[in-house]
């Protein structure tokens, strides 16, 4: 995957590309706003991560001129302005994704294979499938092999958003701004609590676990290889 | 009670002093006024009689007794108030216009008061005489009806009255009114200075503008309140530097150590200790966020986000999202609603105080505990306030102000993990939606649990 990254601090920079490369993507770096718009311009990218607060040109600005001319190649925001506002800004001038300062290179690498499978939609399903775990999004019905699982409502939602990210990983920010909408990190790690529940109930009476903890970065649904 | 607080304070007191002290200068003079007035009176009538007791005398030794009779009788005839008395030795009346001896007679010669009945019927009246022994035996009494001058010393009398008490009353009113300005000045400074300690660090007390001694009390508080507003700013900027600052190194730390992950194997000894040291680096970023964000939301900086919201459907979904914790912690979590209490409010950051209310009372309910989250229109009008009560040890009375500030943890909490930082972001969440963040007991048995209420403006 291309990946062209935008941030005018030097050290911050050289970790982040040399931690793309290292998992498998192929890195480009510019120091300032007007470069990075003129490499985002000039070659295709799969996603920019663009730094909100750059010399030369602002993140905002570069990301709202890109768009200009229906440049629609995802843009993730990184921004140590990290309140509900700025976030919403950014969003707005057409970013698809906004991490806040100090981000977890977990997280990111999250996010970026988010925004991938974004780019990319299959057609809307109605049905959502990892291994033998079946999800039907128009009955609201779970079953996993021919057994039924009930799920509560907030369970059923945090299931497809994990089933809908199969295989990738799905981090705890990531599952509470999207399956509870909420900005912020509650001091005690209460998505942990509803991830084992959701586990007992989808992975407990069966012989294959499809709900995987990734240590220090959070958890991934995929079928057993 | 308003009568009761004015004569509490010190000015009317002070004013009450002057008083007496004005009471006790004026009192003499008073006195004074009146008792020469009296004398005055008192010594023309005795120089007339004085006068005419001496032509009486001297008309005795010149034209003997039969002459005395003569001018005796014609002057008691003259209606002119003067009263005459010739009498023999045993008192019985020779002459003159009373019927009787008044009084007693032991000296050859004296001054009486005594009552009289005029000739004509009529009141007793008042009188002043002057007797004396003629040679031959005969007694002769000189009087002066006084009752006219009675009259005039009631008259005094009462003009002083008067005075005395035009005295008091204006006494009394001036120090009401000076007293009641004053109270409404220091009324003044009093209220500025509650709302300062209610957290409205911004106010000052207002100037007169006449240099006095209440403006220049004033002006020396408002000096003091913005030496104190530049300490606390000063104590927050150092906080919110210190934290901006080292997040920069922490976080670039950070990705050095999770970069080095990478290329690590997992399970390694190394990788083990990596992981440790980047979840505390994650711990104290986390504590350093939290200490921005308040810093942020206390300055002002945030422009949250407001929106008409239902607290209780705000706090449902926080208590959803605790409810798996505390059944796994073995709390009971209720959640009591009464009316959607619709208020003006930031979603994220109500559900973020909301949430650490939660988590705390979570943390220190003992197992079987029960937490209860209630929404309901509060006491006070126009209001809606969320309680979140637990059965926990509770915060002793002298603690619960503290707790609210910056990293203050309790002896009893230090072994739960924790920032210290939860409950500043409530207050400081409370304070931007206009509301009132209040700590008490839950129960009044023990353990006491401790109930944390939000109080807040509410939409009709």
């Amino acid at each position: 995957m291309r990946i062209l990254v935008v941030e005018d601090d030097r050290e911050a920079a050289a970790y982040l590309v040399k931690g793309l490369k290292e998992h498998g993507h192929v890195v480009d770096h510019a120091g300032d706003g007007a470069v990075g718009l003129e490499m985002a311009l000039g070659g295709p990218y799969d996603v920019l991560i663009v730094d909100r607060m750059l010399p030369g040109r602002d993140g905002l600005s570069l990301v709202n001129a890109l768009r200009e001319v229906s440049d629609a190649t995802p843009v993730l925001f990184l921004s140590a302005l990290g309140d509900v506002d700025d976030r919403v800004r950014g969003l707005r001038a057409g970013g698809d994704d906004y991490l806040p300062k100090p981000y977890s290179f977990a997280e990111l690498l999250a996010r970026i294979d988010a925004l991938m499978r974004r780019r990319n939609p299959d057609q809307v399903k109605t049905r959502l499938v990892v291994g033998d775990l079946v999800m039907d999004l128009l009955s609201r019905k779970v079953k996993r092999g021919d057994t039924v699982i009930d799920l509560q409502p907030r369970e059923f939602r945090l299931l497809e958003y994990l089933m809908k990210h199969a295989g990738q990983v799905v981090t705890r920010t990531m599952l509470l701004e999207n399956v509870w909408e909420y900005h912020f990190d509650p001091q005690t790690n209460v998505i942990d609590v509803h991830i084992s529940r959701l586990r007992s109930k989808i992975d407990k009476s069966f012989p294959s676990p499809l709900l995987h903890t990734i240590r220090g970065a959070g958890y991934t649904i995929r079928a057993a290889a | 009670m308003q009568l009761l607080r004015l004569f509490r304070t010190t000015t009317f007191r002070l004013a009450l002093i002057y008083l007496l002290l004005f009471l006790a200068a004026v009192l003499p003079l008073l006195g004074f006024i009146y008792w020469s007035s009296l004398m005055l009176l008192e010594r023309q009538t005795d120089e007339t009689l004085a006068s005419e007791v001496a032509g009486l005398e001297e008309l005795y030794r010149t034209s003997q007794l039969a002459g005395l009779i003569e001018a005796v009788t014609t002057r008691a005839n003259r209606a002119d108030g003067g009263l005459y008395l010739l009498a023999r030795p045993d008192g019985t009346p020779l002459a003159g216009n009373l019927k009787r001896w008044p009084g007693p007679r032991d000296e050859p010669q004296g001054r009486i008061s005594f009552d009289y009945r005029p000739k004509d019927g009529g009141e007793i009246r008042p009188a002043r005489g002057e007797y004396f022994l003629l040679t031959g035996g005969v007694w002769l009494l000189v009087g002066q009806d006084v009752s006219q001058l009675r009259r005039i010393e009631g008259l005094i009398l009462q003009a002083l009255g008067v005075a005395l008490a035009a005295t008091l009353c204006l006494g009394i009113v001036g120090g009401i009114v000076t007293s009641r300005r004053m109270i409404q000045r220091l009324e003044a400074i009093n209220h500025t200075t509650r709302d300062i300690m209610a957290g409205d660090l911004g106010r000052r007390v207002a100037l007169k503008g006449s240099g006095d001694e209440l403006d220049q009390l004033a002006e020396n508080l408002n000096a003091m309140l913005d030496q104190i507003e530049r300490l606390m700013v000063a104590m927050k900027e150092v906080s919110a530097n210190i934290a901006h600052d080292l997040r920069t190194p922490l976080n670039r730390l950070r990705s050095r150590i999770e970069v080095a992950l990478i290329s690590l194997d997992e399970g390694g000894e190394s990788a083990s200790v990596l992981e440790r040291t980047l979840e505390e680096t994650d711990q104290i970023l986390t504590t350093f966020n939290a200490l921005l964000s308040i810093a942020r939301l206390e300055a002002g900086t945030v422009a949250s986000r407001r929106e008409t919201l239902s607290l209780a459907e705000t706090a449902a979904a926080v208590v959803e999202l605790y409810e798996p914790l505390a059944e796994e912690r073995d709390v009971r979590l209720v959640c009591e609603v009464s009316g959607p209490g619709h208020m003006t409010g930031d979603k994220d950051l109500l559900s973020q105080a909301i949430a650490n209310l939660l988590d705390n009372a979570i943390k220190f309910s003992p197992q079987g505990g029960t937490v209860r989250v209630s929404v309901a229109p509060s006491r006070e009008p126009q209001t809606v306030e969320i309680g979140v009560s637990d059965d926990g040890p509770g915060i002793p009375e002298a603690d619960r102000d503290r707790v609210r500030g910056r990293f203050v943890r309790l002896e009893a909490s230090r072994n739960q993990p924790g920032s210290g930082l939860g409950l500043s972001l409530v207050a400081a969440v409370a304070q931007i939606h206009e509301g009132r963040f209040v700590l008490e007991a839950a129960h009044r048995t023990q353990p006491p649990g401790l109930l944390a209420r939000l109080v807040f403006p509410s939409l009709p």
